[in-house]
């Protein structure tokens, strides 16, 4: 069974977006997801500074089985990229909710967090998806 | 539902995550593709290729048969043992499959691929009428693939002594029966091993022995990794059935003398053409993953598509091979709309565990 953690929202599409106190978000792949990936070889980060709509391709994770597009959880401005993934993309699979993030931003409305999926939607369609 | 392989409940204790694959519920990985991939190039590690086809032609006529049916030639094998790998080909010069070819003391052995075992059969069966053979597809057999730095010394302290003093006689590419397990010094990772196809009965035992003796198993997923960085051919993506040998760096295979053999005047025909794609090696330059089917750019002009790709966990970066119309360079791959420098290469990419190409300029 994937961990989950309750501190952040989820997309359908297996991201997390944990609000900091200082009001920025931090956004990262779950457990769920890169056991889905399989090994992260390469993850493609977005550059500091560009602005992104929610649902907009910001990164790409590349694992050993396929491509996969992440998408923005909600909109903003990129603030920092995790670059010790260039080096240590094996961080993803090794703790996808804490060294294993991809980027932070500074959201335009943090309220916009609200419409996305809580840890009790997202367990429940980890669960439809497991089987 | 899926077939399964006698040695099933193994992948599932040594936590394999099973795929269907052509047909058959095998592991992709246990864990960790890199870690295996890793493992077999320092030590040891084991492939349950039980899926594959076995098929025995013997008969009086066995050698003509196969000296028609394949574009190597069978009368290299000089000695009973000795193997040969090789393309079958359709009359229109196109891949039918790739196969290895054993000389056995009475007849020919050939492990064929899993996906194609029913069109080679009919194929075989039907190319062999006119001759005096017998066309066996042994059952109740499993194949497992022992390989890496480690794989022989190991296998040796697992096996009875007749059957390491088999093993431990036999030179790359050669095979022979210790009784009713038959041994190949062949494998499909560029590293030292042996393949090995047994009674069932006695396959659940091997794998726990050579678990116990350090042996680790190896999913499909590292087994792809580590064929295409040995710059091996897998058969559905680098060649099939509308692809010329020459087309899929196969010409090397290609024997032509005065026997004639099945689709000979199509490949010559492909010879004396102008233009001719072929396969290459080709690394990434900058970070990132290779994948099939990528298009592939000499300049600005498209001259083919990547046939395989992955990231090669021994060079740290994308790996492929390319099919090309033309690789003069500069030569770029098109990934995700974006154009990235290419280096052709040539293969393989790796053996006995170290980078061994060398950049084709």
């Amino acid at each position: 069974m994937a961990e989950t953690r309750d501190n952040v929202r989820y997309l359908p599409s297996h991201e997390w977006a944990r609000l900091e106190t200082d009001g920025t978000v931090t956004v990262g792949i779950s457990d769920h997801a890169q056991d889905a990936l399989g090994d992260v070889v390469f993850v493609e980060l977005p550059e500091v500074g560009r602005a992104v709509q929610v649902g907009e391709e910001v990164a790409v994770v590349e694992s050993v089985k396929a491509a996969s597009d992440i998408y923005a959880p909600i909109a903003g401005t990129i603030i920092s990229s995790n670059e010790a993934l260039d080096s240590a993309p094996e961080t993803v699979n090794e703790a996808p909710f804490d060294e294993g993030w991809f980027f932070r931003l500074q959201p335009t409305d943090d309220k916009a967090l609200n419409e996305l999926l809580t840890p009790e939607d997202y367990r429940a369609l980890c669960a439809a998806d497991d089987h | 539902m899926l077939k399964k392989t006698c040695l099933n409940s193994c992948h599932i204790d040594a936590g394999g995550k099973m795929v269907d694959f052509g047909g058959w519920e095998m592991p992709i990985h246990y864990g960790s593709q890199l870690d295996e991939h890793q493992w077999v190039r320092e030590s040891a590690g084991m492939f349950d290729v039980s899926h594959m086809t076995v098929i025995d032609i013997l008969g009086s006529e066995a050698k003509a048969f196969l000296r028609k049916l394949l574009a190597n030639d069978v009368d290299r094998l000089k000695a009973s043992g000795q193997a040969l790998y090789s393309a079958m080909l359709n009359h229109e010069g196109g891949v039918l499959d790739d196969l290895i070819v054993y000389r056995l003391n009475e007849g020919y052995r050939l492990v064929v691929n899993c996906a194609t075992r029913e069109k080679d059969l009919a194929w075989i069966r039907a190319s062999a009428e006119a001759f005096e053979v017998v066309v066996v597809t042994p059952a109740q057999l499993s194949i497992l693939a022992v390989q890496g730095p480690k794989a022989l010394s190991i296998l040796q302290s697992v096996l009875d002594p007749a059957q390491a003093r088999l093993l431990s006689e036999l030179a790359v590419f050669e095979s022979g029966f210790a009784g009713d397990w038959f041994f190949a010094r062949t494998g499909y990772t560029g590293e030292q091993g042996a393949e090995i196809i047994l009674p069932n009965a006695g396959a659940e035992a091997l794998w726990q022995a050579l678990l116990a003796g350090g042996v680790h198993p190896i999913g499909l997923g590292a087994r792809d990794t580590l064929r295409l960085e040995a710059g091996m051919n897998l058969y559905g993506s680098d060649m099939d059935e509308g692809v010329s040998p020459l087309a899929c760096n196969m010409a090397w295979t290609v024997v032509h003398n005065d026997r004639g053999f099945i689709g000979e005047g199509a490949v010559q025909a492909a010879r004396a053409a102008r233009v001719q794609p072929r396969l290459i090696g080709v690394i990434l330059k900058e970070r990132g993953v290779l994948r099939a089917h990528y298009p592939v750019y000499s300049g600005a002009a498209c001259v083919g598509e990547l046939t395989s790709g992955a990231f090669s966990p021994t060079l740290q970066g994308g790996i492929g091979f390319a099919r090309v119309s033309a690789a003069t360079q500069p030569l770029f791959v098109e990934i995700r709309g974006k154009r990235l420098p290419l280096e052709p290469v040539s293969l393989p990419f790796v053996r006995h565990g170290k980078p061994v190409y060398t950049v084709i300029s």
